[in-house]
């Protein structure tokens, strides 16, 4: 019974889903750790929403690797995420850059966040002022 | 005023539905490249097989050309071929190929051979990089370069009889006189 249950256990355990070949990663885990780092944050421009980290697509292991080829050459992460951006704009950054086109989005819901809260006090305020007049009327 | 405001909503609602709706009528795949007025990337390719010369950007200079991204595995561009062989018969302006991530070295010069080569030269690009200098994402690509060194316009899909008639031609005069 506990052998079943184990190996059932062995079915659950979460498979790492990432599209990175063998043949790609680094001998050096340093590297090769900023790399997927890096991969991470960037988008397939082929399939939208994955990052090349995750995607099968041709491009994608094609900017993998370029990437890595980067790393070993010497850039820096941001030389390299750089250069991506370079080629494809801001789109492929998964985390878009805080700057005047996308303030609203960075900040629109905190500002429609703090809209909402100050109607609610509003709200609540008025209650209260119009309870406490009943409540003179009642007790008069 | 208290009456108005309970407005306020709806009309929220309505400025939201405009907003909405006409990012329904956008095609997410059509990305605005953002080489568009800068200088033509850095880039050098060697020679398909069977050809002495690759590409580079050197090899642009001074004129106006199309730089086009295809494979013979990319249906899109069986339908455009046709035209970009027309425009070489005709002398319109010089196509400049990148033979993009062919399965083999002799699948795009066959495909050239069975069907005619449009290009004036041709880079063989089988691990992207020419691909990611000029920020594609899908083939066909056609980037407009006027004789500055510049890309003006970058068109996505085939081109075909009519959005060359309708749009690209136009571009293309503008550019001439650039």
């Amino acid at each position: 019974m506990k052998q079943l249950f184990l190996i059932l256990a062995i079915f659950l355990l979460p498979l790492a889903a990432n599209a990175v070949n063998p043949g790609e990663i680094l001998k050096d885990p340093v590297l090769e750790k900023r790399a997927r780092a890096i991969s991470k944050g960037l988008r397939c421009v082929v399939c939208q929403n994955q990052s090349i980290d995750d995607s099968d697509a041709q491009l994608a292991r094609d900017l993998r690797v370029l990437v890595r080829e980067q790393l070993v050459a010497g850039d820096s992460d941001q030389a390299v995420v750089d250069y991506v951006v370079s080629r494809y704009g801001d789109f492929v950054l998964l985390r878009p850059p805080v700057k005047a086109a996308t303030l609203v989005l960075w900040f629109g819901p905190v500002v429609i966040a703090l809209i909402g809260a100050m109607g609610l006090v509003l709200f609540f305020r008025r209650q209260k002022r119009y309870a406490a007049e009943i409540n003179k009327e009642v007790g008069e | 005023m208290n009456r108005l405001m309970y407005y306020v909503p709806l009309v929220l609602l309505g400025i939201l539905a405009v907003y909405f709706s006409a990012g329904l009528g956008r095609n997410p795949a059509t990305l605005e490249s953002v080489l568009i007025n800068q200088q033509v990337p850095e880039f050098s390719l060697p020679p398909i097989e069977g050809s002495s010369k690759g590409i580079a950007k050197v090899d642009l200079k001074d004129q106006v050309v199309l730089v086009n991204i295809f494979g013979s595995w990319c249906k899109a561009c069986w339908i455009e071929h046709p035209f970009l062989i027309d425009l070489k018969e005709k002398g319109v302006v010089p196509v400049y190929g990148i033979n993009w991530r062919e399965s083999n070295r002799q699948a795009g010069p066959r495909w050239l051979k069975k069907f005619g080569d449009p290009y004036t030269l041709i880079g063989d690009d089988p691990k992207s990089k020419g691909a990611i200098a000029f920020g594609v994402s899908g083939a066909p690509e056609t980037f407009f370069v006027n004789k500055h060194g510049i890309i003006r316009y970058k068109h996505m899909g085939p081109i075909t009889e009519q959005n060359w008639n309708d749009t690209l031609k136009p571009i293309l005069e503008v550019l001439r006189k650039e």
